[in-house]
């Protein structure tokens, strides 16, 4: 069974001359423990699916279900409990007045789970935290902790799936490696089923089994990531996009074989 | 690398803040001739304090003290209020990280580039419009007659960029310093970007300081590469030869991020060792 089964999505905003259509017949399916990539562009539509499944739009077309359940368009409970998202900016989404055990109680709280103590406490160890950061402020954390403490709170309420809206492109190459390793830590020992956004090719092959490259709103290919290292990409913009990436790596080797 | 544009010795930097003092840059120095140089660093090593320091940009509480800081013949160090004036984006100028907050979002974008060319030559206001024109055809807008009447908000990442670019050269700066000049851009525009840059820089003989995180990238751009970690330089190193980087902070920076193919199950992660504060 599917984890995720996404058929048919489409979106637009605006209505009569004004409407612009966004989502242009989407189709993902993710099985359960699976990480699947969403690469593109800015503009691309990739945020866009995200926002879609998490419930930020509710007006999209087509047919979303998650784990086996039908999505309405009317944000459920359920959903919540089933998937949580992490953003890019970890200094915009944490609250700057609340201490970070406010922050995790916060979903706790929304859906009336007790135990609230023990669960922050764990939840901190699962992302590399210990207690003494519950008393504390966002701008009293780094860049890096702030994003543990976003995991851990979109983490703690046991959700299956983690959507994963470029989650280290605000962060150090050095701090990237930090948390690269910590969601790939989770999902082994989770079982989680991810779903990443990101416009950073390296770092998707790194953490996803799958890639779907987006442009325009339309999917132009899927591709395993083994597929893509191994130069298996056959459209020409998921090769523009690899060309572009690779610079950095094969100028130096390509002038060694011109040479 | 021939005549010197900048010569700095000794670059300290620091910050006095309710009776305590933060150093953010110790013991700096290099000399820029006509080369891309890399400042490269984790964000908070102070490598976009330098850039900053070399056009007096700091606040009043910033203390800046050198052996050195020379532009030419002309001693930053000591240069009144007035010669800097003359020195800030007509001599030495600066591309900011971000289009969408270093642009004025009630101002034409063709108009911000022509009142750069206003501020430091006597010209009418239809000449430096002309020049701004002329300018935003050099990087390469396709149609600049319409995007010199749009706002910034109506221009994407990569056109801010260029729009930016372009005022930041109108003046026929010696120097540009570029601080993160496309970490706000996606990879292919990226790419267009830097070419653009590097080929306008070529041709008018500039000197760039390019301030970046990104080691990958600065590896195929620059010419030459300081690392900055903590404030200091610890390392100063031909671009084409970063491979061979001795410096541990250098190779854990050039081992951390993931690459297409990449078969590590784990990415290193950086072992900061105290004893790189104290050399």
């Amino acid at each position: 069974m599917n984890m995720i089964n996404i058929e048919g999505l489409d979106l637009s905003f605006g209505t009569g001359a004004n409407e612009s259509k966004i989502l242009h017949d989407v189709n993902i399916q993710i099985q359960a423990g699976e990480s699947f990539g969403l690469v593109g562009e800015s503009g691309s539509g990739k945020t866009t699916v995200l926002r879609c499944l998490a419930g930020q739009y509710n007006h999209w077309s087509g047919q979303l279900s998650v784990n086996g359940n039908r999505l309405l368009h009317k944000l459920d409970k359920k959903r919540c409990i089933d998937m949580q998202m992490v953003f890019q900016d970890p200094y915009g989404s944490l609250h700057p007045r609340h201490s970070i055990e406010t922050a995790l109680a916060e979903p706790l709280k929304i859906h009336k789970i007790d135990n609230r103590d023990e669960r922050i406490s764990a939840i901190l160890k699962k992302v590399g935290l210990d207690d003494s950061f519950r008393y504390r402020s966002p701008h009293q954390l780094s860049g890096g902790q702030r994003q543990r403490v976003a995991i851990a709170r979109a983490l703690i309420l046991e959700p299956k799936i983690l959507l994963l809206d470029e989650p280290t492109s605000a962060l150090d190459v050095s701090v990237q490696a930090e948390i690269l390793n910590l969601l790939k830590d989770l999902k082994e020992k989770e079982g989680l089923t991810y779903l990443m956004v990101t416009h950073d090719l390296g770092v998707v092959t790194y953490l996803c089994d799958r890639i779907a490259v987006m442009q325009n709103g339309h999917i132009v290919e899927t591709i395993s990531s083994v597929n893509l290292a191994n130069h298996g990409a056959s459209e020409p913009y998921t090769r523009m996009l690899l060309d572009c990436c690779y610079h950095t790596e094969t100028t130096q080797s390509s002038e060694a074989l011109s040479a | 690398m021939q005549n010197t544009k900048l010569e700095v010795k000794n670059l300290q930097i620091s910050f006095s803040h309710e009776g305590s003092q933060v150093n953010a840059v110790r013991d700096v120095s290099f000399t820029l001739g006509q080369e891309k140089l890399a400042i490269v660093g984790e964000s908070g090593s102070g490598k976009s304090t330098v850039g900053r320091s070399l056009l007096k940009l700091h606040p009043k509480n910033a203390t800046v003290e050198a052996e050195k800081l020379l532009f030419g013949d002309i001693d930053l160090l000591n240069a009144s209020e007035k010669t800097m004036r003359d020195i800030r984006g007509r001599r030495i100028s600066m591309i900011m990280q971000d289009p969408k907050y270093s642009l004025n979002p009630v101002m034409k974008v063709g108009d911000q580039i022509a009142e750069a060319y206003l501020a430091h030559y006597k010209v009418s206001k239809k000449i430096a419009q002309e020049k701004a024109l002329i300018m935003l055809e050099k990087v390469q807008i396709r149609d600049p007659k319409r995007v010199y009447s749009l706002y910034p908000h109506e221009v994407s990442g990569g056109m801010g960029q260029r729009v930016m670019i372009a005022m930041m050269l109108i003046p026929e700066p010696e120097i540009i310093i570029a601080d993160e000049p496309t970490s706000a851009l996606d990879v292919s525009v990226q790419r267009q970007v830097l070419n653009l840059l590097d080929e306008l820089i070529s041709e008018r003989n500039i000197g760039l300081i390019f301030i970046s995180h990104d080691l990958d990238l600065v590896r195929n751009y620059c010419d030459r590469v300081l690392v900055m970690y903590a404030g200091r330089v610890v390392e100063s190193i031909k671009a084409s030869e970063l491979e061979n980087a001795q410096h541990p902070y250098t190779q854990g920076l050039l081992k951390a991020p993931p690459r297409i193919g990449d078969i590590r199950n784990r990415l290193p992660t950086l072992e900061r060792d105290p004893s790189w504060l104290y050399n």
